[in-house]
């Protein structure tokens, strides 16, 4: 299977585990991904700065209409909503927070699947809540790829507690497992080229 | 397959093409993904099971489209939302408002009037106020309501005093608002400078000119021609070094006026008005 995109959902315990998976991904991963990280309001991007430090792959804030492109790590700014547009695009909103989150994971994951139907990749990482269960929910049903970090080994496993509990995460994996993983996709995909 | 009401691309064009046709609202310039996301929930809610069917109801009843329309179109915000850029506004902008005998602003997409009143309440403490006029203007008749009526839920005002003091309010936010029940009134004589009406940006035109319009976290909710033509709209009704304050992740740079404003503020997103 040919994957055009990769999401990632995370909450409390997330930067840790982020980075060991995203310091792995060379500097022309074959994908964009897009991560919902849930922060504070009042930080602006050191999100993003902090990550880059350790980083090859590009990090960076995703603006609103930029386009998505392949090799480059996108987070939602703190305080907005992001969605996937058709033409692979970004949108940001200001409605109400899902799950107590803004940006929500469900909403990304939903838009997300809309748009790249069976050819998105969603992970769900550690978290304190239940934000992205409905999402991978969709993900899945749309045919997309499904994997939640092994609860046993987040810092929080409430949310890919709640993500695996909808019976729709296919791979449930701890971290290092999961890096693999997006790596051998992204090898996949260069093979098929 | 999936549990939610198929919200296919050709019903949705549809949808929009005649509520366009028969109420002249226009959401066919709207960025997609959310209001489809709008128009799925307010499905959800209302036993929609697809959309030829919500079509066909909003076309014969008035009522439910009001209802649809009042849901559709609120857009949250709250007081001193981003207090950085207040600060920004009352040091980089007020000082040079504070040199026009009479001060015109326009708050457009002001919503439930969260930034109206905060504005105006940094403006009364400029000692601006009194010589000031404030436009707020919105498309959703219900928020402009909850605007004028400048009532809200107690347990946001801790928050807000928050807000206030990042933003270098100079007072006690608690001056500004008595608590009834669970609700806090706002200070009445805010509203006396404050001019509530309805507009719609997608198709009504310039009916003033100002020196500040504050357009915050509204644009987000376009696509790019009607960013492009709402832009052009507020550059016309700017008088010339006019200020354009924007929210925060929204800019010029896909704009195709964008060489006709200059950054006052990057970071902030406070642009002046300096082309012809």
């Amino acid at each position: 299977m040919q994957y055009e995109a990769v999401v990632i959902g995370v909450s409390a315990g997330g930067l840790m585990v982020l980075s060991g998976i995203l310091k792995e991904l060379p500097g022309d991963y074959p994908m964009p991904l897009i991560v919902i990280q849930h922060r504070s309001k009042d930080e602006r991007t050191l999100l993003e700065e902090v990550l880059q430090d350790k980083c090859v792959i590009s990090i960076r804030q995703a603006n609103e209409k930029e386009r998505i492109d392949r090799s480059k790590v996108y987070f939602a700014p703190p305080d907005y909503h992001l969605l996937i547009e058709r033409d692979h695009t970004f949108s940001l909103t200001c409605d109400d927070p899902v799950n107590f989150s803004r940006p929500s994971i469900d909403l990304l994951f939903e838009t997300a699947s809309e748009v790249y139907k069976d050819k998105l990749v969603a992970v769900i990482l550690t978290g304190a809540n239940r934000d992205g269960a409905e999402g991978i929910r969709a993900v899945r049903q749309r045919g997309g790829l499904t994997i939640a970090q092994d609860p046993a080994t987040a810092l929080f496993p409430d949310m890919p507690r709640a993500a695996i509990d909808t019976g729709s995460v296919q791979h449930i994996l701890n971290a290092a497992k999961i890096k693999d993983l997006l790596l051998q996709l992204a090898k996949n995909r260069t093979d098929h080229a | 397959m999936n549990k939610t009401p198929a919200t296919d691309n050709e019903e949705l064009k549809e949808l929009l093409e005649s509520i366009r046709f028969v109420y002249g609202y226009d959401f066919t310039e709207y960025a997609e993904a959310s209001i489809r996301r709008r128009i799925r929930h307010f499905m959800s809610a209302n036993n929609f099971n697809s959309i030829r069917a919500l079509n066909k109801t909003l076309l014969e009843e008035e009522d439910v489209f009001e209802q649809f329309i009042q849901e559709t179109t609120v857009n949250v915000t709250e007081m001193f939302r981003d207090p950085s850029f207040y600060k920004s506004l009352q040091e980089n902008v007020f000082v040079r408002l504070a040199t026009y005998p009479f001060i015109k602003i326009w708050i457009a997409g002001s919503s439930t009037g969260e930034e109206v009143y905060s504005t105006a309440i940094l403006l009364k403490e400029r000692g601006l106020l009194e010589r000031s006029v404030i436009y707020a203007t919105d498309i959703n008749q219900k928020a402009l309501q909850t605007a004028k009526e400048g009532v809200y839920h107690l347990k946001k005002m801790k928050g807000y005093t928050s807000n206030y003091m990042k933003a270098g309010g100079q007072r006690s936010f608690s001056d500004y608002y008595v608590s009834q029940y669970d609700g806090a009134l706002l200070d009445r004589s805010l509203r006396q400078n404050i001019v509530f009406s309805a507009h719609n940006l997608a198709a009504d035109r310039s009916f003033n000119e100002f020196q500040l319009i504050c357009c915050r976290n509204v644009l987000i909710y376009f696509n790019q021609q009607l960013q492009n033509k709402v832009i052009d709209l507020f550059y016309e009704s700017l008088c010339p070094f006019g200020f354009l304050a924007l929210g925060n992740k929204e800019s010029l740079l896909f704009a195709e006026s964008r060489k006709n404003f200059e950054e006052v503020d990057r970071k902030e997103r406070i642009f002046i008005k300096t082309g012809q």
